[in-house]
């Protein structure tokens, strides 16, 4: 794979623009399978990715992170060449999505948001007609099926139909089904969204597992738990922009305090910023919450005490991504 | 360094349009049992009605209908028909299917497979599909000893031109439409009124003249009049001629079309 993807384009040595830098060039950094530069996409009047760069290197897995609308579904169509950019330039896999399709999407395999499998046909069939699309050998696929199955823990369901297996199971299913073709880039939107949490834990599991295993992901979710789970590095996406980039770590380091306090009042009006202030460094009044962001949270705890504030309840927590996103964009992920 | 030809490059043999007929056929036979009775079972139900039926009624009070029996008259206009109505129905619930329902097409259009491939995947499935719907309809109109000429066999063609000139433009409409209610117009306001004013049942010359342009301008009418002249082996040159073009121009319209507004739904 390594050496197929050298001989579709010279590997350029490592480009001066990083990620965010303003209008940077068309070369990709080095090992880059997706680069994008100044990417828009725009449906009429409405920008729903502007004018976004980013760069996602081989063997990582990386994350689009934003609320519904954010333009993330969009982005992945045009990764995926399955949606014309507007503006901007992008390369995938060393080519362009504009004239390379198909070329592209042979090397690609995509977990769209929305379900399409055949759901009249069993499983084992899903997995046949989609590997032919590819043209592959029917011995290839049955081989690669029985191996994808039992990844997707869908072996003894393999000759049922599709049509009344659970969520959970359509949405392995579906990325067994992406992975027929033994893609150099797998894209995953919303994996998970709408799965229960013990679906969910098996699916971020498989996942986990093609990361460990070098397969190269791009992830979009609303979830900062899954963000955070499965993401080397993610783009924070919000209308159709690129608010902040890095590691979940170094986003939590540089966007939030080490700890939050979360206090609850039941009953009575929370108390306003102003007999807040100080407790931390940054305080975040939210309708059912109030948010206290400080390095040392317990410490914060004793000083309201020690104001005569007394909440309902209160949690001491470290700082999650969804914090980076409401202090980005004073709003919270999922409503 | 190798050169990367569109199919090289999509990593496979086959034409990538030939792998969406390819699916079609997985997919019908796994289905099929269902769809093959209709293809025998509504041309012997029409044609006994017809002929035992309304043509003995019809035989015994007028005679001959264009110097044949009613049935053999009618037997070509039925042909044509159903090809009609086989390519108009599998263009539109299943194409909207396709798009909205089961989302084939954007499963399709993950992998190398293009619009082209799925516009004319799915004009080759209608094509098998007419195939084999034709051929049963021709094979028991000879049963029923209405084939009068050798070249029976080209009503076939003509047939099949019949049928993809409404696969094309009512696949193009399919692709336009949010829900299901538009093809219940098609066939109402559409579909209906060509079957029973296309010269199918009786000859043109039956209805009123300022009928005739319309009946003209529809692909029904030089369906049946292709079929029936080639069936009943009464060729006349000139309108057989004006008959095929039509046609063929009417399929080329509809891959364009078809190609263009699967384009404009599917590529967003
Ligand atoms: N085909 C389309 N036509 C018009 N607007 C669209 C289309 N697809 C998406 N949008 C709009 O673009 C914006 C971004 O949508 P999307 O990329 O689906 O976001 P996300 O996946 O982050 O929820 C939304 O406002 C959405 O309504
Ligand atoms: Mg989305």
């Amino acid at each position: 794979m390594v050496a197929r993807f050298g001989s579709v384009r010279p590997v350029h040595p490592p480009s001066v623009s990083s990620l965010g830098a303003p209008g940077g060039g068309v070369e990709a950094a080095e090992g880059a399978v997706v680069t994008a530069r100044r990417l828009t996409k725009a449906f009429g009047d409405l920008v729903a990715v502007d004018h976004i760069d980013f760069d996602i290197v081989r063997g990582e897995s990386f994350g689009f992170l934003g609320p519904n609308g954010a333009g993330k579904t969009s982005t992945m169509r045009m990764i995926a060449c399955m949606s014309p950019r507007t503006s901007g330039t992008l390369t995938v896999l060393g080519r362009d999505p504009e004239t390379d399709g198909p070329a592209i999407r042979a090397r690609i395999g995509l977990v769209p948001q929305e379900d399409s499998l055949d759901l009249q046909l069993t499983v084992l069939d899903n997995l046949m007609i989609y590997g032919r699309y590819f043209d592959l050998p029917k011995k290839v696929i049955r081989e690669r099926a029985e191996r994808l199955l039992a990844f997707a823990e869908l072996t003894e369901r393999a000759r049922d139909t599709v049509e009344p297996l659970s969520g959970g199971m359509k949405r392995r299913l579906t990325i067994a089904r992406a992975l027929v073709s033994e893609p150099d880039l797998l894209i995953l939107d919303e994996p998970t969204t709408g799965l229960d949490p013990q679906a969910r834990h098996l699916l971020w599991d498989r996942l986990y597992r093609l990361k460990l295993a070098g397969v190269t992901l791009v992830i979009t979710t609303h979830y900062m738990d899954e963000a955070e789970q499965l993401c080397d590095r993610l783009v924070v996406m919000d209308k159709g922009r690129i608010a902040a980039s890095g590691s979940p770590a170094a986003l939590i380091e540089r966007y939030s305090t080490r700890e939050v306090l979360e206090l609850r009042f039941v009953g009575h009006e929370p108390p306003g910023h102003d007999s807040l202030a100080g407790l931390g460094e940054r305080i975040e009044v939210l309708p059912d919450r109030v948010l206290v962001y400080a390095d040392d949270a317990e410490r914060a705890l004793g000083e309201l005490e020690g104001r005569g504030i007394r909440p309902a309840n209160w949690l001491v927590r470290r700082s999650s991504l969804e914090d980076v996103f409401l202090s980005l964009t004073g709003r919270t992920l999922v409503d | 360094m190798e050169t990367w030809g569109a199919q090289h490059a999509a990593g496979g043999r086959l034409p990538p349009s030939l792998r969406v007929l390819r699916y079609h056929l997985f997919s019908y036979l796994r289905t099929w049992r269902s769809s093959l009775t209709t293809s025998f079972l509504a041309p012997v139900l029409y044609l006994a009605a017809m002929g035992v039926g309304l043509g003995s009624l019809i035989n015994h009070h007028v005679g001959t209908v264009d110097h044949v029996r009613y049935l053999s008259f009618v037997a070509p206009g039925l042909l044509a028909a159903s090809a009609m109505q086989v390519a108009a129905s599998d263009s539109m619930y299943p194409v909207m299917a396709a798009i909205k329902w089961i989302r084939t097409y954007y499963a399709m259009l993950a992998t190398p497979l293009a619009v082209k491939d799925v516009v004319l995947g799915h004009f080759g499935w209608v094509t098998v599909r007419l195939v084999i719907t034709s051929v049963a309809y021709l094979g028991i109109m000879a049963a029923f000893g209405t084939v009068h000429s050798a070249l029976a066999p080209l009503a076939l063609v003509a047939a099949i031109l019949v049928g993809l000139s409404f696969a094309g433009v009512i696949s193009a409409f399919a692709a336009t439409q949010e829900n299901d209610q538009g093809f219940a117009t098609i066939s109402r306001l559409g579909l209906i009124p060509l079957f029973l004013l296309s010269a199918t049942f009786f000859p043109l010359r039956q209805l009123p003249g300022w009928l005739h342009p319309l009946a003209y301008a529809t692909p029904l009418f030089h369906g049946v009049d292709l079929c029936r002249m080639l069936v009943l082996g009464q060729l006349d040159w000139v309108s057989a001629g004006w008959d095929l073009a039509y046609l063929v121009g009417l399929c080329a319209l509809g891959l364009v079309l078809s190609r263009r507004l699967f384009t404009r739904r599917l590529v967003v």
